[in-house]
């Protein structure tokens, strides 16, 4: 988000390490405070970076490809198909899964924050909770697809879904073709973070290691 | 008026280009991942609520110039002062200079993923029936609120279509201020973007999830 030049600062230190002093201060101060506990943040840290994060929503959108009881139900009801792989809680707490289709194109922001459904894709990146993403998504939808390498015939209507409230959309992409056959765990290899945002396709199935067919 | 977001920012213009990142990069810096976990960590105090939380950021007078964890950290530090946990002088000297207020609870290290997986669901009991139903045509509100809302600017007045009925949710624009949970039935509402902006190609359709009060009838007057 823009210019970082406004900060009134001291010239013997980048913004980076006001931050980081800044930081360390909240946290010394909560401590002595009793309010945290100094190893939560740790064990909080280490769960979006290691456990959750869009792995998570690949195997969900997997299943869906290769069962399509376990589709209809993502459909009706997906907070409950989700939690059934076992991703459920902060921020994905009313779940809602949007299919790709050949006739729509789903795509979702957060116009007013940052609202992103963490248990299947962790922690948003920076741009989606950025002020160009946000701004654009909403406005110009085919535009922003393009910058991400989405292309889109005229013939195929464009969803946005705005995250106002605490409903968290998961985008289901279409299983790519030429994939018959293929494991689920292969399947969740194809599926990209962009493509459960919906800016996005999932991998091409010869690209990614052992996905060209055998000679 | 003297609530001012600064974070409605649908439709809005002048941000320049998106700046994509590869799948994986979740902190750029060791104390974005600190603040993102003091954020949590603190929420377990009970002082305040995700409303307040995202009053507290969308207030701050250079919301538009900070980073996204910059915006967290000084969302914090002002929660936690207005909500009496902590005094300013405290937040500026780093340490602890007053006794601690009770808090509702603290998060300890083996709660974490517990806490995480429950999470905190917003939908309540309804006090009444749903006002629409799906395929209901509906106006949203236009005028301006002097308070925290969930209502983008950009569909402001706007008649679009009720798509799914969502049961009865928080409603932020009174929990943000102190004014309880007061659930209200929750929408979809779906709109031509032709309906929103005039020279939108057609082809295009945007939605929001919006709470009853900021629906009317299309065919009567403004909510």
């Amino acid at each position: 988000m823009g210019d970082r030049q406004a900060h009134d600062h001291d010239d013997e230190h980048s913004e980076l390490g006001e931050m980081d002093v800044r930081v360390r201060a909240l946290e010394t101060l909560l401590t002595e405070k009793g309010y945290i506990d100094p190893a939560a943040l740790d064990e909080l840290i280490d769960a979006y970076q290691t456990r959750i994060g869009p792995r998570n929503g690949a195997r969900v959108v997997a299943r869906a490809w290769v069962d399509p009881d376990f589709a209809r139900w993502l459909r009706s009801d997906a907070n409950a198909a989700i939690a059934s792989l076992g991703y459920t809680g902060r921020q994905g707490e009313h779940m809602v899964a949007v299919e790709q289709t050949d006739r729509t194109h789903n795509m979702v922001v957060c116009t007013l924050c940052s609202c992103y459904p963490w248990p299947v894709l962790g922690l948003p990146p920076t741009w989606y909770k950025s002020a160009p993403y946000r701004s654009r998504a909403v406005r110009d939808p085919r535009g922003v697809l393009a910058e991400f390498g989405v292309a889109l015939p005229a013939d195929i209507e464009v969803r946005v879904w705005d995250s106002t409230a605490e409903i968290r959309y998961l985008v289901i992409p279409q299983r790519p073709a030429g994939t018959d056959g293929w494991s689920e765990e292969r399947l969740a290899e194809l599926v990209t973070r962009d493509s459960m945002i919906g800016v996005g396709h999932p991998l091409d199935p010869v690209a990614v290691p052992g996905g060209v067919p055998s000679p | 008026m003297n609530y001012v977001s600064h974070a409605d920012l649908g439709g809005t213009t002048g941000h320049g280009p998106i700046e994509h990142e590869p799948e994986g990069v979740v902190f750029h810096h060791d104390w974005e991942a600190k603040a993102l976990a003091l954020t949590l960590a603190a929420g377990a105090s009970g002082a305040w609520n995700i409303d307040m939380s995202r009053r507290s950021r969308e207030t701050l007078p250079d919301y538009a110039r900070l980073t996204y964890y910059e915006i967290w950290t000084a969302g914090l530090e002002r929660l936690l002062v207005e909500r009496g946990l902590v005094t300013a002088e405290e937040v500026a000297a780093g340490r602890a200079l007053v006794e601690p207020v009770e808090v509702a609870g603290v998060l300890t290290a083996d709660r974490v993923a517990a806490t995480l997986a429950r999470g905190g669901p917003v939908e309540r009991a309804p006090s009444g029936p749903a006002r629409f139903a799906a395929g209901d045509r509906v106006r949203t509100r236009s005028g301006p609120v002097d308070h925290h809302t969930r209502l983008p600017g950009y569909v402001a007045g706007r008649v679009g279509t009720v798509e799914r009925v969502h049961g009865a949710h928080v409603f932020p624009d009174t929990n943000a201020h102190d004014g309880g949970e007061q659930p209200e039935w929750l929408y979809t509402v779906v709109f031509d973007a032709a309906d929103l902006w005039a020279d939108a190609p057609p082809g295009q359709r945007v939605s929001v999830d919006a709470w009853e009060p900021y629906l009317a009838p299309a065919a009567g007057g403004e909510p």
